[in-house]
């Protein structure tokens, strides 16, 4: 026979103004199986719940239910409290009287039956719980960072900083991302690739960071803590022990006019290549879609001339494996090309460029060393206009979130610009400024004021050549609705962020859930920001939505200190809320008929299979078995098994309806 | 033969009579059969959206629901004006069954939305490019501009044209007659539109600038596909070099005239008589190089 103990808070007035408190403890008294109850002003404070230690310990009560405010406020709270006595914490439930009752209805006599009714309907509930124990599972010490970029390199540092493994695995043949590509940074203006490169550095030689560029992730599978990843080396075509990093491979390779990704298609690059001067490692690599021995079967210039002997045309992807305990997605963005701007002229004109290409014009190791010339004949521009929300915040386009960071680097673009040429005209097209960051509006003011860049709030409607300029239409919003029209020299376009190429495959391949955009979504947007919903793996950076480079380094140390802290523990410890197969007897072993219904549905991938064999061996049945690693206690397989075979724990068949029943 | 309802609503009856005329002459030989709606009323134009919204929508659904009744699967509007307010209309009725039920009682017919409309452009697009090359007498080898208005391509979510802001389709069918035509920025921007009658200052303004971009970006002749942006370049023309302070020779012309002429048909049956702006081309001997195949060391081999 149950005793139960029912503890009723009033919260102070949260429940207590509403509903009589005195009335439902009173009432519930006469349920049956119900030894104690009381009501009391503040239940979670330490003598509200020395009233419920007490009662265990003197009515020695086989469960509790508090009827108070949400459960994911105090359930933790009360939990503990039960626990100190030695009630298994989980015969321990709440009967939610604040949000549910006291706080969405009017003071009554019915509001206080309906308080009754929710906690007769948890006493019912714990009736049939069962005690349950905390899932431990290992934990491999060791990262996974996906991506090179500050975010990845960032998260690296921290995790081998804090004494663990790391391997940073990067797509692209050098780490350093995005901010290797900028000029200068907003708002100090300091050198991007002076702050990033001893980084890059520093990864290389950390002895807890293991590096693979020009690789990708080729499989994932396992839990948290207990991840088994593959990874596809690319083949370089190179021996990376022999590479000294010389160069005269790249001096003498005869295919020199292939658009340079790390210029933005601003500058060439022979076909083996290291992406820039600074990259990490600085082994180059052989791009087979380009190189003539790949093409046509003949040349091997590099070969001949290599020093080192380094060159290997017939190397061969390698795979890679690795047991990891969190893995961390630093991924990045990427941004949309002029091409997207049919307005604009869907790319035709070599002077419309997008603000990653202004980057490169603008740093000192660029196609131009700094100097700004104007893609089409390296002239000078006199006139340069700035369009921030080129995509962005456009319905029509598809786009519409607010990149972020186009309004600070627009900003800072037109400020170098001025910099550099003191008589050049700089324009800036904006829909609304936004500057919230720390010393972020005062920078914009300081291009409006000292720089005298011209702000002008309007729309661009279209962009067109006339006699060797850019005609940019537009309208002054501020001007009353005043067309303006600008005749140009250069014409930079703040194009919207947007997620980085192969997200969405990769988001599969890791079941991490992504939004419409192909953002990797986090786990919850205020409280759970660095994490994803499948346990153990991490976000930083603007995978998961555009960012510039403090909010990615935040995440990112973020990122790493949560992987740190799943670390810090040989076991991890989880709540038993999983579903579980049943298992009976022989000869029926299990109500399992091994359909395997569940396995699509399950949306962790928990349900695994299980075979039941004699003691020699023999295959009596294959049933169904949930990882209670993986699972989330989600309970779709629960709805859906034909055979009922499967129930969640703390949250059973039984248990759900004689709470309703109990209604 | 592509059988087609033909809906010539009122501005190919009067004002560009060579729109209607130069259209018939060129659809026998372009493979193209008009069946005019009988009993066809006027489409409401820009202003009946500006009175009455019952009424915007009662007005073309009349045709389109006459045009279902005679089973056709399409019908032809070559004016522009008429046919975004046919495609508008078809789009809000399907899209909202209560409304299309309430217009159906106005009307009194029953308007099934089964009915598809087609501009001109993309009629002449469906001509096969070989079909249409045998046909052709004298290719009209000028550089052209396309110049295709405002409602042929808005809004894009209706009317589905190619690429709204910068549209290529006539541009392909002015090429498979022997055109050239030029890249402008002012192909979609406003000629002015309704503003011919009461304010012909600003017709002037608008319609001026496109005819100065086109020009001194080498174009020879305009071709356009409404007769709306026809009056505004043609009829105007005195205004607009007033305003300018120059002249400007270059002829207007109907996407159908510019056929017909390829097709050999003569000036008077394709209307080029009516025109204010005479139509004068330049005469020039272009030779016409056909491409002979050149087998290629490649093709060799195989």
């Amino acid at each position: 026979m149950s005793r139960i103990g029912v503890f009723i808070c009033h919260c102070g007035e949260n429940i207590g103004a509403t509903v009589d408190c005195g009335k439902v403890a009173e009432t519930c008294l006469n349920i049956p199986g119900v030894v104690h109850s009381e009501d009391y002003k503040y239940m979670c404070s330490d003598p509200g719940q020395n009233l419920i230690r007490e009662a265990i310990r003197e009515k020695n009560l086989t469960g509790v239910v508090v009827g108070a405010c949400s459960p994911r406020m105090h359930e933790p709270t009360f939990r503990r409290a039960c626990a100190e006595t030695g009630l298994n914490p989980f015969l321990c439930e709440m009967a939610n009287l604040r949000e549910h009752c006291s706080w969405v209805h009017e003071k009554a006599d019915v509001t206080t039956r309906k308080a009754i009714d929710l906690t007769r309907m948890l006493i019912e509930k714990v009736k049939r719980n069962q005690p349950l124990y905390p899932i431990k599972v290992p934990v491999t010490h060791t990262a996974l960072v996906i991506g090179g970029g500050i975010g990845g390199i960032q998260a690296s540092l921290d995790i081998a900083n804090a004494g663990h493994k790391v391997i940073l695995v990067e797509r692209d043949p050098s780490i350093g991302g995005h901010m290797a590509q900028l000029s200068e940074t907003f708002p100090t203006l300091d050198c991007s690739q002076c702050i990033l490169t001893p980084r890059m550095v520093e990864v290389a030689q950390h002895p807890n960071i293991t590096l693979y560029t020009y690789s990708e992730l080729e499989s994932i599978s396992g839990f948290i803590g207990n991840f088994t990843v593959e990874i596809r080396k690319k083949a370089r075509s190179i021996d990376e022990k022999l590479c000294t990093g010389c160069g005269i491979c790249m001096q003498k390779c005869p295919v020199k006019k292939i658009p340079s990704e790390f210029n933005a298609g601003l500058g060439n690059r022979t076909a083996i290549y290291v992406p820039f001067p600074q990259a990490v490692p600085n082994i180059p690599v052989i791009d087979k879609s380009n190189c003539t021995y790949y093409i046509r079967g003949k040349c091997k210039a590099c070969e001949k001339f290599c020093p080192a002997d380094a060159i290997r045309f017939d190397q061969e992807d390698e795979i890679i494996e690795a047991d990891v305990g969190a893995v961390v997605l630093a991924t990045g963005f990427d941004v949309v090309g002029t091409g997207f701007f049919p307005e604009y002229g869907y790319g035709n004109y070599k002077d419309v460029i997008t603000g990653l290409q202004y980057e490169r014009l603008a740093s000192a190791s660029g196609p131009t060393l700094g100097v700004i010339k104007r893609p089409s004949d390296g002239e000078i521009p006199e006139t340069v206009v700035f369009i921030a929300c080129a995509g962005s915040r456009d319905a029509a386009k598809g786009i519409e979130y607010c990149s972020k960071i186009c309004c600070m680097y627009t900003a800072k673009h037109a400020m170098l610009y001025k910099h550099k040429v003191h008589n050049g005209k700089a324009y800036i097209f904006y829909m609304d400024i936004r500057a919230g960051g720390k010393m972020y509006e005062e920078f914009v003011r300081r291009a409006v004021e000292e720089d005298h860049v011209n702000y002008i709030r309007g729309r661009v409607s279209r962009i067109y050549e006339e006699n060797g300029k850019l005609i940019v239409k537009g309208a002054d919003t501020l001007m009353g609705h005043k067309p303006v029209e600008i005749k140009a020299d250069l014409v930079v376009l703040a194009t919207a962020g947007v997620a980085n190429k192969g997200a969405e495959e990769l988001a599969q391949k890791l079941h991490v859930s992504y939004d419409p955009y192909y953002f990797f979504a986090e786990a919850h947007p205020k409280l759970r920001p660095v994490e994803t919903n499948t346990a153990g793996i991490f976000l930083a950076g603007a995978c998961q939505a555009p960012k510039d480079i403090p909010e990615t380094v935040a995440q990112a140390s973020g990122a790493g200190s949560k992987v740190a802290a799943l670390f810090s523990q040989s076991e991890l410890t989880r709540e038993p809320v999983v579903a579980v197969v049943n298992r009976t007897a022989p000869p029926v072993f299990s109500t399992c008929v091994g359909c395997f219904l569940c396995q699509p549905a399950c949306p962790y991938q928990a349900i695994e299979k299980e075979e039941i064999k004699t003691r020699d061996g023999k295959l009596i049945k294959v049933v169904a078995k949930i990882n209670e690693g993986l699972c989330q206690g989600c309970g779709t397989c629960v709805a859906l098994c034909r055979s009922k075979s499967i129930d969640l724990q703390g949250f059973t068949n039984e248990q759900m309806y004689a709470q309703i029943m109990a209604s | 033969m592509m059988r087609l309802g033909y809906f010539p609503g009122c501005s190919l009856l009067g004002t560009a009579r060579e729109y209607d005329e130069s259209l018939r002459a060129i659809s026998h030989k372009t493979g193209i059969e008009l069946f005019e709606i009988p009993d066809w009323n006027c489409c409401g134009a820009s202003a009946a959206h500006c009175i009455n919204h019952d009424l915007s929508l009662a007005l073309p659904a009349r045709i389109l629901a006459l045009a279902e009744k005679e089973k056709l699967e399409e019908i032809l509007v070559p004016c522009a004006a008429c046919f975004n307010r046919l495609d508008v209309v078809r789009h809000e009725l399907i899209s909202d069954e209560k409304l299309r039920q309430r217009i159906s009682g106005i009307i009194e017919m029953d308007f099934q939305g089964n009915i598809k409309v087609i501009n001109i452009i993309e009629a002449l697009s469906r001509i096969p490019s070989d079909g249409l090359k045998e046909q052709i007498l004298k290719p009209f080898q000028y550089t052209v501009a396309c110049y295709y208005g405002c409602l042929l391509v808005r809004p894009p979510k209706i009317v589905n044209f190619d690429r709204a802001e910068d549209p290529q389709i006539m541009d392909d069918v002015m090429k498979k007659i022997g055109a050239d035509t030029i890249d402008w920025a002012y192909k979609v921007e406003c000629c002015g539109a309704g503003f011919s009658v009461s304010r012909t200052d600003i017709v002037a303004k608008l319609s001026g600038k496109i005819i100065k971009d086109a020009v001194q970006r080498g174009a020879e002749a305009i071709i356009v596909a409404c007769p709306m942006c026809h009056s505004n370049l043609d009829m105007r023309r005195s205004e607009i070099e007033r305003l300018e302070g120059r002249k400007y020779s270059i002829p207007v012309l109907y996407i159908t005239q510019a056929i017909g002429l390829a097709l050999g048909i003569s000036n008077k049956k394709l209307g080029l008589h009516r025109h204010i702006v005479p139509v004068k081309l330049p005469l020039k001997v272009k030779t016409v190089v056909e491409k002979e195949f050149v087998p290629t060391a490649k093709a060799e081999e195989e």
